[in-house]
């Protein structure tokens, strides 16, 4: 049964298809659009007034593949890959059947045997985001990408440029990539990035959302205290213990009292409880951290065999570093075990590197303390807190080699923007049956 | 426990001891101070598991007794009381609570046991010297600034205590260093020192250390064995645990056969350098320094904000050389030497210059280039 509601007179209401207002009847409901019939009608008090937008692509890989083969578009799809890979994406048939991304492929398929799996075609996912992105851009200036398929958009004071309210240009922009690139998104809209990702997961997918400013602290009121931005586990664990599960406990505690309490975290907890958050859209969003990690085919535990996985993930990251001019002053650690339990290890340095040795010689005794003989399905490094490149890998009076370590990658970097990755290589980098061979 | 204490006796110790407490903590006890009355006198003790600061003062004690209670938040309230008053501390019912009471203030704060405070003092260390305060200060003055806080070379974060010789006269010498600047002190061995092992002695404990011997004139007794070192003055004693490492063989990164010397005036130089680098930013402080024959021009040159540069007459006969150095690094160690010329001891751009106060040979300094 549909609860026919009478009309609020203060909801501002547009037709999600073509954008257009719809004037509020005076005796019944409009269920569907005046202008171009459809029955996509979007309500809300303060639909006119917000301009933070968060835009996520829905089951993006998925979606990626369905438009390019209409054969599998009832299917359930998911993308992913190795035998011991995990579910990079999954569509929202597949989703039905409780497959969820990040899920191991075998429980994947083990729930939804008859899923269509694809291999991950990264560049063809990169190119088609560059695509959306592009029409993010055309839309607004200020565009910060999260990752390849969501950006946070800010279109305050874009109503002259198009011809309407915010949340006008956003249900045309989702409509123009519907249209021009052939994938769904997901808007939220809200006055703030907290509020607008969370904005964005309410109505996925091809979903409009929006929290206002009067809403916004009875929304979060009954909301689980994970959806605030850095709660994990471990945070999470505590907040419970100390009896608050939900945003609204958090609502009747101060700032000063949550941060005595957790710390700097504590400041965030008050302030996204009560719907602040000021951080303003950066369209060049900086890099906060640069990481590569690896799955294995099979469970490891020596920690040789992780150090020999480690190595070539340092120069990946290494590379990547100095690709983006970059340096880090931390190194950290990750490692997750058999049993699917992420470990992190951070250590900071004296001065920031842009060296894999550097990375490595740091991670090694991180690694050595936490291998003791538990068995890993994951090793990861990352380097983050960047630091002036002049101040990087300054000569040291106790190791006088650094500076030709620095001299030796570099002269290897340079081979092999030459002649390809595998043109030269550190011994560290072979399989000691390699090594015996050679 | 039940004792009364002037106000003004018992802040400065509750000072003392109070800022050994972390901020957090995860050991709920570690964040109270430990409060033993005994007759006509009282005992502040906080630690944080690594390091403790005990501090005795007379009272008078009306029952003996101990009680830990919240450090901060007694020194807060000990603090806003008015001064010259006096101070009553009880422990009340079954230790549940400590009272606080002044005037017609009245605190009761809630406590933990006694017994879960963590003892690290009270055992006799095997070697023992007495050294003045002031002889104390210029060690740690001349190379806590070039303690590491890098946590992969944990053991160079402290500094190296140890005796030895000089060309046969023994000494006592503190060594500190980062890997990019280190700095040597010495002092003539006190009696009782010389069989003592090197030790590295915690950032934290050299700081609070140095914080409680300011003012002081009084001789300092130091106690130490492998793993633990003691400080002993008037009524304070502090003791830490050592670093458990191995501090690198610092002698062979000090060049011995550094031909390019310079001589400048120390105030000038540092003056010109600290002006120089305003330019640069506020991570990289690089500044050059091209020398030539009685002229040395300090340079800094910021992709951001511009360049700088200053002429100053220097003492100097060899041949030109460019150097770049972190202008931090060099203030460190001009605002350590007190005579009038310091000298420096180069052999290239590449290599670790010396740097040593002109009259005073007890103290040097080595600095890594910078590449600029």
């Amino acid at each position: 049964m549909v609860m026919a509601a009478w009309p609020r007179h203060d909801m501002i209401a547009r037709c999600r298809d073509c954008a257009e207002l719809i004037p509020a009847a005076p005796h019944a409901i409009e269920i569907r659009c005046p202008a171009c019939g459809s029955p996509r009608i979007f309500r809300h008090a303060e639909l006119d007034s917000l301009s933070i937008a968060h835009i996520d692509c829905d089951a993006f890989y998925a979606s990626v593949e369905k438009r390019d083969n209409p054969d599998i578009a009832d299917r359930a799809v998911i993308v992913g890959g190795g035998k011991r890979g995990v579910v990079s994406a999954c569509c929202y048939v597949a989703r039905i059947y409780g497959v969820r991304s990040a899920m191991p492929m075998f429980k994947a398929l083990k729930a939804c045997p008859d899923a269509v799996v694809i291999h991950p075609d990264m560049a063809k996912y990169q190119r088609v985001g560059r695509q959306v992105r592009s029409l993010m851009i055309a839309t607004t200036p200020l565009v910060e990408p999260l990752s390849i398929d969501e950006a946070f958009l800010d279109l305050a004071g874009t109503e002259k440029l198009h011809g309407g309210s915010p949340s006008r240009t956003l249900m045309l922009l989702a409509r123009r990539i519907e249209q021009e690139i052939g994938i769904t998104v997901s808007i939220g809209l809200s006055y703030n990035k907290f509020l607008a990702k969370v904005a964005s997961d309410l109505d996925k997918p091809r979903g409009f959302s929006a929290i206002g400013r009067a809403d916004a602290i009875d929304f979060l009121r009954t909301r689980p205290v994970s959806l605030i931005w850095g709660v994990g586990p471990a945070l999470m664990r505590r907040l419970n213990a100390d009896g608050i599960t939900t945003l609204g406990q958090l609502q009747t505690r101060d700032e000063r009292e949550l941060t005595g309490h957790y710390g700097a975290i504590g400041k965030r907890l008050a302030r996204f409880a009560r719907g602040i958050d000021d951080r303003s859209v950066d369209p060049d969003g900086p890099t906060k951290s640069i990481s590569a990690e690896t799955t294995f085919d099979a469970d490891v535990s020596a920690s040789t065999a992780l150090a020999q996985q480690l190595w070539p993930l340092c120069e990946k990251v290494a590379e990547r570093l100095k690709r983006h001019k970059l340096a880090g002053r931390s190194v950290t650690l990750k490692l997750k075990t058999a049993d699917f339990r992420v470990i992190t290890r951070s250590r900071s340095l004296g001065a920031p590197t842009q060296l894999a040795e550097t990375l490595y010689q740091t991670a090694l005794p991180l690694l050595e303390a936490e291998a003791q003989g538990r068995k890993y399905r994951l090793i990861g490094i990352g380097a983050a807190e960047f630091g002036d490149l002049s101040e990087a890998d300054p000569p040291d009076l106790f190791d006088r080699k650094s500076h030709r370590v620095a001299d030796v990658e570099r002269a290897i970097d340079n081979v092999r923007a030459k002649l390809g990755d595998d043109a030269i290589m550190k011994g560290r980098a072979l399989e000691p049956r390699q090594r015996r061979a050679r | 426990m039940k004792l009364t204490i002037e106000r003004d006796a018992l802040l400065g110790p509750l000072a003392h001891v109070q800022s050994v407490v972390e901020r957090r903590n995860t050991i709920p006890v570690l964040a109270n101070v430990l409060i033993r009355a005994e007759t006509g006198k009282l005992s502040l003790t906080a630690t944080d598991m690594d390091m403790d600061i005990v501090e005795t003062v007379e009272a008078e004690v009306g029952a003996k007794g101990a009680v830990t209670a919240p450090a901060h938040t007694v020194y807060d309230i000990v603090r806003k009381l008015p001064e010259g008053g006096q101070v009553e501390l009880a422990r009340q019912g079954e230790g549940e609570r400590m009272a606080i009471k002044s005037g017609r203030s009245s605190f009761a704060l809630s406590t933990l046991p006694v017994e879960e405070f963590p003892a690290l003092s009270g055992d006799k260390l095997p070697h023992e010297f007495s050294l003045p305060a002031s002889e104390l200060r210029a060690l740690i003055d001349r190379t806590r600034f070039a303690i590491s806080t890098e946590e992969t070379r944990y053991y160079l974060n402290g500094i190296f205590l140890h005796g030895t010789k000089n060309s046969d006269v023994p000494v006592l010498r503190a060594v500190a260093t980062d890997g990019h600047r280190l700095a040597r002190v010495e002092m003539p061995l006190p009696d009782g020192a010389s069989g003592m092992p090197g030790v590295i002695v915690p950032r934290k404990a050299v700081n609070e250390l140095r914080k409680l011997i300011d003012e002081s004139t009084e001789a300092v007794t130091v106690s130490l064995s492998d793993s633990k070192i003691r400080f002993a003055f008037g009524a304070i004693v502090l003791t830490s645990k050592l670093i458990d490492g191995t501090f690198p063989d610092y002698e062979r990164v000090i060049p011995t056969g550094n031909d390019k010397l310079l001589e400048v005036d120390c105030k000038g130089f540092a003056a010109a350098v600290d002006r120089v680098a305003t330019i640069s930013t506020e991570k990289s402080r690089a500044v050059k320094l091209a020398i030539q024959p009685g002229l040395m021009t300090v340079s800094a040159n910021s992709p951001d904000s511009g360049n700088a540069t200053e002429e100053i007459e220097v003492g100097y006969t060899a041949g030109p050389i460019e150097i770049g150095f972190n202008a931090r690094y060099l203030l460190d160690i001009t605002e350590q030497i007190e005579g009038e010329h310091a000298q420096f001891a180069m052999a290239d751009a590449a290599s670790p210059t010396l740097v040593r106060d002109v009259s005073d040979a007890s103290a040097l300094y080595v600095l890594m280039p910078m590449r600029v």
